[in-house]
């Protein structure tokens, strides 16, 4: 049996202190009051209150950040002959060692949708490798399912460890941690918690009951075929998207979304100089593909959803062998018009059946 | 840009080439001595002066800014200066939501001949702008969260709908169907306590179309995306409001848009109500009365009644009836008088400048800069176009800073000067739940103030403030410079 711990509910604020040991930052969810209450992961430090709810935000900017500086650069003027410019970079990366802690199963297996694309392919992303190689995530199992969320559908579920290194579930009086990967083995074994072994048993039937409150779930496996073969049907698509804004709040506050954009701001002759910045982008936006002519391959939203929707259900999984979606469900609890990724991917399975029929 | 440390501050000027600059310039030859701390941009008019140029020298360390035209019916182009001065007086009385003091700000005019009264002018405002010392930093202020006070009285009967005169409503739509490329409603979504837009396309569309509290969306912002094309729209009377706008600002035809109208009993606040219902599997049932829902979710029931859980702009509410229709049915609403000033508002007004300053720093910082507030309002119609998103002009960086979030904030808000309808779609919309309908309001209230009590949406054939001018404007008022 994997390494297990036990942590009363009352020795988390010291479980935290221990995490951040060693100049580690640990994010932790927040609750912001407002009339609108929302979740977010923020820094802890001692003292912080912090809530063990599902977060608004997911915790994917602890590997792809809002926006990332990935170069500095600055021009000097040579004063003896000012046409011969020189230039300096600077390249530096941030990594610093990171736990994130308390996200769910479907924010952790988002980690492990990042890592094929950034690592796996024929380039592996530095700034990301450098952030996912000092990252740690310790992982929440949740208690039950949720009206939004549909983590089983595409592979996960409520105690999933795919992504994870702890996982971490609710018994009463605090909470099993099971180290699921070695280097979570080597962080509970850092730690001065008790062993977990008794209070195990009572963990796993905590999972099996949280997976017992799960609606069945549809059978998507035909899903990318599907999807693909309706790319041409327009139709399907503007039906489907009618009421689409247009906004980024689904890619946003995706935890797999991954695309970016990269822009230089400020100029290299001036006092502070220039930077390269990576920032998320959003394939809701027109801006997304239009084109230096002005020319737009997406100009409709149907297509820019239709890019979504295939992009997680069918050309991921053509590419990786698996959904780029977890099911986390903060793409229709976020949107202003409650799009359902869901209805789509299942209107397109029932859509192809009625033509075959 | 470099000062004397210690002894200047940031102050910049936006002067018109044709009075202002040449008013500086004669003060110059005069020899007038002046206070250094100012440092000029010449534009070609007062009323190139965008009052975001303000706003982004006072976000990014200007401690002052002076924007300085030629005499009202004095313009070289006629009438830049009058556009100018409404817009300017509507920034000024906008600043104080943001934290900013008002006083580090000032607008005024000087011809080329008046070199004196240049040189009092900048010593005046450069000494104004020495007392109030360096100008607080949006990144320094200590994050403060407050929340508005939602406990509110209404101005209106607020209740469930549930007696509308929906099945009439309908059989008018199917009448009217053929002739439309579709009419934008409501329908279930993905469960009875969510709605969402629909469609109608054919009778059996029409019939899923619903009516009642849940209807938060406000369907008019779909509308100048169907520009051309004959559309129905079912309207609540804050969404008529907006269908109005549209059409004073000639951005839909009159004659394209044929509107169908409810009396609105009020709509649910779906931010408590989700808060409320928390985390379930299954929405059981949804059951109306009179004054509130039932909403039954994973065997538990949860009461929401409309006086408690409305949304904070139904409240005040005075058009609880569309202000435009084709087609009525239901019985009127009657209204009390008054003025109610909104909850979002009000917990501003109760702040000082600093917590001001604190209470953005703290909303904006989790902004993901998403930009649903921006595609869910109505008034937003540059859609693909938008400034925030260009690189030339360039008024925003891609950077994930505080002070570039309050900035696009602060875009849209003035965008919306003398045209926000007050629907709220902005704040429904954001997913992080920032109170940003207050920048909004404050603008409003500025508007009605300076404008006749106007307010935006009433009348289709109204001119919007910010589009016209006055040769005497009644309530704006030229500042001493003594």
């Amino acid at each position: 049996m994997s390494m297990t711990r036990f942590v009363t509910s009352d020795g988390l604020p010291g479980l935290l202190a221990f995490l951040s040991q060693n100049g580690r930052r640990v994010l932790v969810p927040v609750e912001k009051p407002a009339n609108k209450r929302s979740v977010v992961f923020e820094p802890w430090s001692k003292g912080m209150p912090f809530t063990l709810e599902k977060a608004t935000v997911p915790p994917k900017a602890a590997v792809l950040p809002q926006s990332e500086t990935l170069v500095r650069y600055k021009k000097t003027k040579d004063p003896e002959n000012p046409e011969r410019v020189t230039m300096s970079l600077d390249d530096s990366m941030e990594a610093q060692p990171t736990v994130v802690f308390a996200c769910r199963p479907c924010d952790a297996r988002g980690f492990a949708v990042l890592d094929r694309p950034y690592l796996q392919g024929p380039f592996a992303d530095p700034y990301y490798k450098a952030r996912r190689e000092a990252l740690t995530v310790v992982t929440l199992t949740c208690p039950s399912g949720c009206n939004t969320c549909f983590c089983h559908w595409v592979g996960g579920g409520p105690s999933s460890p795919e992504g994870s290194d702890v996982l971490m579930t609710g018994v009463e009086g605090g909470y099993v941690l099971q180290a699921v990967t070695p280097r979570g083995e080597e962080l509970l074994a850092a730690s001065s918690l008790p062993d977990g072994a008794e209070q195990f048993p009572l963990a796993e039937a905590a999972r099996k009951a949280a997976w017992a409150t799960l609606e069945p779930a549809p059978d998507i496996k035909g899903a990318p075929e599907k999807l693909a073969a309706l790319f041409t049907d327009a139709e399907f698509w503007q039906n489907w998207t009618d009421r689409c804004l247009s906004c980024g709040a689904c890619t946003y506050f995706c935890p797999t979304c991954y695309c970016f954009s990269i822009t230089d701001e400020g100029e290299g002759l001036s006092e502070k100089g220039g930077r390269r910045l990576r920032s998320w982008d959003n394939c809701m936006s027109s801006l997304f593909t239009r084109e230096a002519s002005g020319h737009n391959p997406r100009m409709l939203k149907a297509f820019r959803m239709r890019n979504r929707v295939s992009h997680k259900f069918s050309t991921y999984p053509e590419n990786w062998g698996a959904f780029s979606c977890n099911g986390c469900g903060r793409c229709i609890s976020n949107c202003p018009v409650c799009l359902d990724i869901r209805a789509i991917v299942l209107a397109a399975l029932n859509a192809d059946q009625a033509t075959a029929e | 840009m470099p000062v004397l440390k210690g002894k200047e501050l940031r102050i910049v000027g936006f002067l018109c080439n044709w009075c202002s600059y040449g008013g500086a310039d004669t003060a110059g030859v005069a020899r007038a001595g002046q206070p250094t701390d100012l440092r000029i941009i010449r534009v070609p008019c007062s009323g190139r002066v965008d009052p975001l140029f303000i706003v982004k020298a006072l976000l990014n360390g200007a401690d002052g800014v002076l924007v300085s035209g030629c005499h009202p019916r004095d313009c070289h182009y006629a009438a830049g200066n009058f556009y100018a001065r409404r817009r300017l007086e509507v920034l000024k009385q906008f600043l104080p939501v943001l934290g900013i003091d008002d006083r580090r700000f000032e607008y005024t005019w000087v011809s080329a001949s008046e070199g004196q009264r240049w040189q009092q002018v900048v010593t005046v405002f450069t000494e104004r702008i020495h007392k109030l010392g360096p100008a607080p930093r949006l990144e320094d202020a200590e994050p403060l969260l407050k929340m508005a006070d939602m406990a509110l009285t209404s101005l209106r009967p607020l209740g469930t709908g549930q007696t509308a005169a929906l099945d009439q409503l309908k059989e008018a739509i199917k009448a009217k169907l053929p002739e439309l490329e579709c009419v934008i409603g409501w329908q279930q979504g993905y469960d009875g306590a969510h709605t969402v837009p629909l469609f109608m396309k054919t009778p059996e569309d029409v019939d899923k179309l619903i009516w009642g509290p849940f209807n938060v969306n406000n369907p008019a912002v779909y509308l100048p995306s169907f520009k051309g094309k004959k559309v129905g729209i079912v309207v609540k009377g804050c969404d008529s409001r907006s269908v109005v706008e549209l059409l004073q600002e000639n951005l839909i035809r009159r004659e394209d848009v044929t509107i169908f109208a409810l009396p609105c009993e009020g709509t649910l606040d779906m931010a408590r109500v989700n808060q409320t219902l928390g985390r379930y599997s299954k929405i059981d049932k949804v059951t109306y009365d009179e004054a509130g829902v039932t909403i039954t979710a994973d065997g538990k029931e949860h009461r929401f009644c409309m006086t408690d859980c409305a949304q904070g702009k139904c409240y005040g509410c005075t058009t609880p009836m569309a202000v435009l229709a084709d087609m009525r049915a239901g019985q009127p609403v009657k209204v009390e008088p008054g003025s109610r000033t909104p909850p979002e508002l009000a917990l501003l007004d109760s702040m000082s400048l600093e917590e001001r300053m604190a209470f953005w720093r703290g909303q904006m910082e989790r902004c993901l800069r998403c930009y649903a507030c921006r595609n869910a309002c109505p008034m937003c119609v540059c859609r693909d176009f938008c400034v925030s998103d260009s690189r030339d002009p360039h008024w925003m960086s891609q950077e994930d800073s505080t002070r570039e979030k309050l900035f696009f904030q602060t875009i849209h808000a003035l965008h919306l000067a003398g045209r926000c309808t007050g629907c709220g779609e902005c704040q429904r919309a954001c997913p992080v739940g920032i109170p940003i309908l207050a920048l909004r309001q404050q603008i409003a209230r500025a508007v009605g103030q300076l404008f006749d009590d106007y307010k935006a949406g009433l009348n289709p054939t109204a001119v919007p403030p910010l589009l016209g001018y006055e040769l005497e404007e009644k309530n704006i008022h030229e500042r001493d410079w003594k």
